[in-house]
């Protein structure tokens, strides 16, 4: 798609408002949904990456130290991560 | 040679159907549409007709599996009514907000309660907004020829819309009358092969019916609504083309000895020829009335009607369907709605009648003609009168 979404005008939409180009949901930015923002206490976690399993978006990746973080583009603060981390290395703050 | 035959109008639209070489038919009968879908599971089976016929256990699932036929490029037909249509009534927004060219015929049937199978327009008029293109037709032919209109207008690469096709339950759908059926070379040429230009294809994957947020809903609507308005003029072109080739005349809005009379009666459907009978027998006796009949539902033909009643000081509208509370019957809130800005239009008198199978009989027509014209001479304290009403 040329344009982001959110400038597309009637004209600009594919017949039936099909979505012709595969994989494009990756430009929808979910985080602004968020009303919690998860935050990762690096002295607990153990780098197990439960929470990248348990993530229901697929949000998080682990990075280049190994710890496992959220992408909070797409991320939408639901807090599954930080109910199912075994270290309670993380925790959901208030997003102001 | 064109042949002449006398056929079941349900029977004759199976024929047209297998005409118009459909891929996939998918159907829960439902009187009084049944037989058009018996008889094209008997052609199915007979080895007549060279489709797929999807037995369903709801009409909600016959028209989600016509889109998902129609969504890979294949050419679907069903038929429905009354409660069968309303059980179907959120998948026909899909059809048409994803441009799906299904074609279906609909058995005008009245709705419950109290159970009733016979014949109204309530079924059509709950399905009014759901963005497809929508015909009335009054006889045999104008259903046989209106079926094969509607598989190439909404297929046609400028429209690729989904198109009803109604005919008044009963009073067509199980009359046998003589119908001329085309030859196949005839419809072959008629209506081109269906492409849809993104059809459902694991080679190159596409999503349809895809979620639509705030920041992007109104724009897919705003097309649908450009797209159906612009459907006008494919749709024009079809039936110009059809006369040209067939010798029969379909317009948006058609007249009986309407030009120059001062009251006007409008109907829709088959009506309309009963009531050509009590125009007849008006104007002898030298009563200046005439019939205008609405034929395109969806999109409204606003020019054609402002052209046809303008000239008139009464229009007497007849509704077979009714919005409870409402302003009017249906037909009539929108008539009076493209008239309202007019600065010559007639005084707009609403009767509604014929529900449930209910007749109307030339003289009915005329009692509501005359009382329609007292109407407009004295007023009334209601919005619209109830025609026959016992009480």
């Amino acid at each position: 798609m040329d344009k982001p979404e959110g400038e597309l005008t009637w004209k600009d939409l594919e017949i039936g408002s099909i979505v012709a180009e595969p994989g494009n949901a990756s430009q929808y930015q979910t985080g602004t949904w968020r009303s919690q923002r998860r935050t990762l206490n690096i002295k607990r976690c153990i780098n197990c990456g439960i929470c990248y399993i348990f993530c229901p978006e697929g949000c998080i990746e682990q990075n280049a130290e190994g710890y496992f973080e959220a992408n909070l583009f797409y991320c939408k603060g639901c807090g599954i991560c930080a109910c199912e981390c075994p270290t309670e290395a993380i925790t959901m703050v208030e997003e102001e | 040679m064109t042949k002449r035959v006398g056929i079941e109008i349900s029977q004759a639209i199976g024929e047209a159907v297998k005409l118009a070489n459909i891929d996939v038919v998918a159907s829960y009968p439902i009187t009084p549409q049944t037989h058009i879908v018996e008889h094209i599971a008997e052609l199915v089976a007979d080895g007549e007709l060279d489709a797929a016929y999807i037995a369903v256990e709801s009409e909600h699932s016959a028209m989600s599996a016509c889109l998902g036929a129609s969504a890979v490029g294949a050419r679907a037909f069903t038929a429905s009514a009354g409660q069968g249509l309303e059980l179907m009534h959120e998948v026909l927004y899909v059809a048409s907000s994803m441009r799906l060219p299904v074609v279906m015929a609909v058995t005008n049937r009245a709705l419950s309660s109290p159970l009733s199978v016979w014949g109204d327009h309530s079924d059509a008029m709950a399905v009014r907004d759901t963005g497809w293109i929508q015909i009335f037709t009054e006889n045999g032919q104008e259903v046989v020829d209106n079926v094969l209109c509607a598989f190439r207008i909404g297929e046609d690469q400028r429209v690729l819309l989904p198109v009803m096709i109604h005919l008044d339950g009963f009073h067509l759908s199980h009359m046998i009358e003589p119908i001329y059926m085309p030859e196949q070379s005839e419809v072959d040429k008629f209506i081109p092969p269906y492409q849809h230009p993104l059809p459902l294809n694991p080679d190159k994957p596409i999503t349809m019916g895809a979620f639509g947020p705030p920041f992007i809903y109104s724009e897919t609507k705003k097309a649908q609504e450009v797209n159906l308005t612009a459907a006008k003029e494919v749709i024009l072109q079809c039936w110009k083309e059809f006369a040209s080739i067939f010798k029969r005349y379909y317009h948006p809005v058609e007249t009986y000895h309407s030009e120059g009379a001062k009251v006007l009666l409008l109907t829709m459907g088959s009506f309309s020829e009963t009531a050509m009978i009590a125009i007849d027998t008006m104007r002898k006796e030298g009563k200046n009335v005439g019939l205008v009949k609405l034929r395109l539902w969806r999109p409204f033909p606003f020019y054609e009607i402002r052209q046809a009643v303008s000239h008139a000081e009464v229009l007497i509208v007849l509704d077979r369907a009714l919005s409870f509370g409402g302003p009017a019957g249906p037909v009539c809130s929108e008539i009076k709605a493209a008239l309202y800005n007019e600065d010559k239009k007639p005084k707009i008198i609403s009767f509604v009648g014929g529900l449930g199978g209910r007749d109307i009989t030339p003289d009915g027509f005329g009692e509501i003609i005359d009382r329609g014209i007292e109407i407009s001479r004295t007023g009334s304290q209601q919005e619209f009168e109830m025609y026959g009403v016992r009480g």
